[in-house]
């Protein structure tokens, strides 16, 4: 992988010569406390030391609410009219926020291709930066703390420069753009590299242990751990919106007020909501809110690895952060380790 | 990412194709047999499927759900779907007339592993709308008869005016390639000629042996649950038993999530699976 090294001083710079490779979107202050990813213009409005976003970067490729199709009663169901080819770059984006990109490029693929996420894919680069965990992160636990692919470019931070890795032709041609902003890498660079490598290992605070958790989860099924949580859970989906890899979604035909055209959209779908499981006739599979939240788990934790090989959370944080109950992620699965007494 | 720029547009898999109902075949109150075809001539012949999947529906202004194939593919042209009046897309539907335009997306799902029941004994056991999936495999093997060994239908109806496909299936009583036993939990009027009694008691009226024969059974949960016992009382392979499952389905194609069960897709690893998975998965059955 070709890696250089971009002086402090020359990012303002660098970000707006990216500017010529599309809509600069970066994690920027929306509030006292929150930050979200935006349009921004330049350095200034970034948040460099951010730990993360509201809401993840599934924002831009799975929208909340998106419209599928136009359909009219003539002539049925047609595809709206394609936005214009717009690129985007996105700075700034943590390694597990692309470890979720990755995941969701899973699900979105496969035999069916799901075409909307995919054509909004290929509009945007990535730009990683890399990040110091706070009390909440547990990437390093779910392997989603380092990314070797998934960015055009990624920059980490080594003092008063950053270290740039370069994973894409596209990557390539942002650094040969401003080539002069650029320096080769020496030997003190590598050296401070691996010394905030440690660092940042040593700064975890949260972790939790996946190796056989499948097993567990297997075991612990009926464990009474899931009606503690179930208690606790107030169904308000917010741990999946804030999820960058939940993507559960439902789908509706909107009519217009002429009653003879109108938009199918798909919405953003959490299964902690009541009747997401419900099936016409009026059964509800997962009726109780425990049986839900333990879904919720389950799928991540166990049925993804069955069906893609790697569980789909990628520890960012988020459901805890911001779950109204305090319901934590890695509380629950200590508990049905075992490894917490309750 | 720029990795995944491919020259080549994916086809839209969300993509109803446009289709118009030729036929609407009215069966038993709120239930109706829907003759479609896509508009397009080469899809309308080209279209194929496996018995026991199905299609994505739209009418066009309410919404879209899942309905499985109710005819068979050795019959090409139209397909034929069996729906029950119960909610906000079905009551639209019902209320279209022939040579309306609805929307089809299709096959979808695994559908009976036909391959494997080849050569095999066919014993299939309906309740109630559970003929609907299970006609597409009747059919399928009444047509290639000799792919298959003994086949027999039980087919239970709560009385004769709720039992779908009647005159069909009637007709079929009389066939020397196919044991038929149809069977009412009532009969008021007394003019019915075959079985009266829940459908289990048709055990009593074939021979059945578990070491080369396949089952599939489809209706109520309820109905379920008593064939299990009878089967599994004659010993019958776990995974020799089949059938199909309905969750709530919001794509067809492994995308939105809904139609999980334990840690898979209805849509794509399902809806029919075998008793043997049911054991396997939580929240199956
Ligand atoms: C694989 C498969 C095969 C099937 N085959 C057949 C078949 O051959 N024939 C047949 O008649 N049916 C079949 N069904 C069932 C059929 O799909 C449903 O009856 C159909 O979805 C009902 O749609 P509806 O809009 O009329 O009903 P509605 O009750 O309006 O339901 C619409 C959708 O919204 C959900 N829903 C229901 N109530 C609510 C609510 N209060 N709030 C939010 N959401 C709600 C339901 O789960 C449903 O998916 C099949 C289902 C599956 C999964
Ligand atoms: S955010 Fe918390 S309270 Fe809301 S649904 Fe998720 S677990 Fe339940
Ligand atoms: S489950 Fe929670 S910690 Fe894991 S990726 Fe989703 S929001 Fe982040
Ligand atoms: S119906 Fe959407 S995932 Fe199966």
């Amino acid at each position: 992988m070709r890696i250089v090294i971009l002086p402090k001083e020359n990012l303002a710079e660098f970000i707006g010569h990216l500017r010529s490779f599309g809509e600069l979107h970066a994690p920027t202050k929306r509030g006292e406390k929150s930050l979200v990813f935006a349009p921004v213009s330049d350095l200034s409005e970034i948040e460099l030391n951010y730990t993360r976003t509201i809401l993840p970067l599934k924002k831009y490729f799975f929208k909340a609410t998106d419209v599928m199709f136009n359909f009219c009663a003539e002539k049925g169901y047609e595809l709206p009219v394609e936005e214009a080819d717009k690129k985007y770059v996105i700075f700034g984006v943590h390694p597990c926020e692309i470890h979720g990109l990755k995941i969701l490029d899973l699900v979105f693929g496969g035999k069916y291709v799901d075409t909307y996420y995919f054509a909004r894919r290929s509009k945007v680069a990535i730009i990683g930066l890399d990040c110091i965990p706070d009390d909440l992160c547990f990437c390093r636990s779910t392997g989603t703390d380092f990314v070797d692919t998934g960015f055009d470019l990624f920059l980490s931070d080594i003092g008063d420069s950053y270290l740039v890795r370069v994973g894409t032709s596209l990557g390539d041609d942002m650094v040969r753009a401003a080539d002069s902003l650029f320096r080769q890498v020496k030997k003190e660079d590598r050296e401070a590299y691996k010394r905030n490598s440690v660092q940042r290992r040593d700064s975890f605070q949260a972790e939790i242990q996946l190796q056989d958790l499948p097993g567990i989860m297997d075991l612990e099924y009926e464990s009474h751990v899931w009606e503690e949580v179930g208690e606790k859970c107030l169904s308000c989906g917010i741990c999946s919106m804030v999820c960058p890899t939940c993507y559960c979604y439902s789908v509706f035909d909107e009519l217009s007020l002429d009653g003879n055209t109108g938009q199918r959209k798909r919405i953003w779908d959490s299964c902690l909501f009541k009747d997401y499981a419900l099936v016409a006739g009026g059964h509800n599979f997962r009726a109780q809110r425990s049986s839900r939240v333990k879904n919720r788990y389950f799928h991540k934790q166990r049925g993804f690895v069955s069906q893609y090989g790697r569980p789909s959370c990628v520890g960012c944080g988020r459901c805890k952060a911001y779950c109204p109950a305090g319901i934590d992620i890695v509380e629950v699965i200590s508990k049905l380790r075992s490894e917490i007494r309750v | 990412m720029s990795n995944h720029c491919s020259g080549v547009r994916p086809e839209n898999p969300y993509l109803p194709h446009p289709a118009r109902i030729i036929r609407t075949l009215p069966q038993i109150p709120d239930h109706q047999l829907f003759q479609i075809r896509f508009e397009k001539e080469q899809m309308a012949e080209s279209f194929t499927y496996r018995p026991g999947q199905f299609v994505m529906l739209s009418v066009i202004g309410t919404g879209e759900a899942p309905f499985s194939i109710s005819s068979s593919p050795t019959r090409p042209g139209n397909i034929e779907l069996c729906v029950r009046r119960i909610g906000h897309v079905t009551d639209a539907l019902f209320r279209l007339r022939p040579n309306a335009l609805v929307g089809v997306r299709g096959p979808y799902g695994n559908g009976f592993p036909i391959e494997k029941l080849e050569g095999n004994n066919l014993l299939l056991v309906a309740g109630g709308l559970g003929m609907a999936p299970l006609r597409s495999l009747l059919w399928y093997a009444l047509d290639n008869r000799s792919k298959f060994n003994n086949v027999t239908l039980m087919y239970g109806a709560k009385n004769p005016d709720d039992m779908l496909f009647k005159y069909e299936l009637l007709n079929l009583i009389d066939r020397a390639d196919v044991k038929c036993l149809l069977t009412v939990d009532t009969d008021e009027s007394g003019i019915w000629k075959a079985h009266v009694g829940v459908v289990t008691t048709l055990f009593g009226h074939a021979e059945i042996d578990p070491s080369n024969t396949y089952a599939a059974i489809c209706g109520p949960e309820i109905m379920f649950k008593f064939v299990l016992n009878e089967l599994l009382k004659r010993n019958f392979p776990k995974d020799r038993i089949l059938m199909s499952l309905e969750r709530n389905m919001q794509c067809g194609v492994g995308k939105c999530g809904h139609c999980m069960v334990g840690y898979k897709y209805t849509c794509l690893d399902g809806p029919i699976f075998t008793y043997w998975d049911a054991i396997n998965l939580p929240e199956m059955i």
